[in-house]
């Protein structure tokens, strides 16, 4: 786990096409998609154009969850591209898929909101502030990603996540440009 | 008029014995004892999403049909998938509703809307190209070989009433052992 460390500025030095291109380095197929504001302009608006990747857009986050765990099933890759609120809103299917079953199911979640000289854990916002806790409380891995992130990092993270097999998230705190 | 939702599952197992079928609830322990196979997908674990599960298997396995038995008040618990899948289309999935009009394993209550909500028109203006409704056990006989004809998405309404009272093993439907038997049967297929 990684959920202390302390942010500074207004974007990741992480960029979105570093993002977009470690998904595709890590082997990744499918990206499963709703809109969320922090990371729609770096990543999801590249990966709609971008024949690297299948984009599934679902209408609520749980349905992503259950379409990345039936993927998985059939040894394909994917990640699911939403916002905080989408993954409290999921929290049973994610329960039952990740914490019960244990199955490789990939997050990259936008945490909309987050101040930008706070970390997570200090957020005004309950909704960011709970987060950890809850996915610690899921007995999920995860990583924020900051200014000391890089490429290689979620490229490991995700063939850890198929080889082992278990779910993780990346929190994503600023927008990634 | 309605059928016994056993009869129906016979049917539909006589013209579908050997491929992907996501079933829940009350329809998946009906299923597991009229065919019995590793390709049932028992582990969709949250109410609601054995369509979202269908149709992740359905983009996965391009090659293989997958059938979703679902049930009228899980439906109703994500009906925004009927508009993904509308969107998506995968030509190899199957969407049979079986509506009794009542949460059957949760103390039979019935659920919004009963038996009065039609989700064969809502599908069709979510986009599934084709979609059926049969509350007969002979018209859906003598039209089950045309409803798996062609290509997908298509949803089938079946109006049912309880059938033979099978266990319900729920114990089975969460094991380990069923998904590694799915993955193992899934990968020998693919």
């Amino acid at each position: 786990m990684n959920g202390t460390a302390a942010l500074t500025g207004k974007t990741t030095a992480l960029t979105g096409a570093a993002i977009v291109d470690a998904f595709a380095s890590a082997g990744v197929e499918f990206v499963v998609a709703l809109p969320d504001i922090v990371t729609c302009e770096g990543v999801l608006w590249p990966i709609s154009s971008d024949d690297r990747f299948r984009l599934v857009m679902v209408c609520k986050e749980d349905e992503g969850v259950s379409i990345c765990s039936a993927l998985s099933y059939a040894n394909r890759r994917a990640v699911l591209l939403i916002q905080h609120t989408g993954f409290l809103d999921s929290v049973n299917a994610i329960r039952a898929m990740c914490t019960d079953y244990g199955l490789p199911v990939v997050m990259a979640v936008g945490l909309q909101g987050m101040e930008p000289d706070l970390a997570p854990a200090q957020s005004r916002h309950a909704g960011i502030r709970m987060l950890e806790p809850i996915i610690d409380a899921m007995q999920i891995g995860y990583t924020i990603l900051d200014e000391h992130s890089t490429g290689d990092e979620i490229v490991s993270r995700i063939e850890r996540a198929y080889a082992e097999p278990a779910p993780f998230v990346f929190l994503i705190p600023r927008s990634p440009l | 008029m309605t059928m016994r939702r056993d009869r129906a599952l016979e049917v539909l197992a006589k013209h579908y014995p050997d491929g992907i079928v996501v079933p829940v609830y009350q329809s998946a322990f009906d299923w597991m004892a009229i065919r019995p196979h590793p390709l049932n997908y028992l582990c969709t674990g949250a109410m609601g999403q054995a369509s979202s599960h269908a149709l992740g298997l359905a983009l996965g396995c391009p090659g293989e049909r997958v059938v979703v038995l679902d049930g009228d008040g899980s439906l109703l618990m994500n009906l925004g998938t009927l508009v993904t899948i509308g969107h998506h289309s995968p030509v190899n999935l199957w969407h049979f509703v079986f509506q009794n009009g009542i949460y059957e394993v949760n103390g039979r209550f019935p659920v919004p809307g009963r038996r009065d909500v039609d989700f064969a028109t809502m599908a069709r203006a979510a986009g599934y190209p084709r979609t059926y409704a049969f509350d007969d056990l002979a018209l859906f006989e003598d039209s089950i070989s045309e409803v798996l004809a062609g290509d997908g998405p298509v949803l089938v309404n079946l109006d049912v009433e309880e059938g033979e009272a099978y266990p319900r093993d729920y114990v089975r439907i969460h094991s380990a052992q069923e998904r590694e038997s799915f993955k193992h049967a899934l990968e020998e297929r693919l």
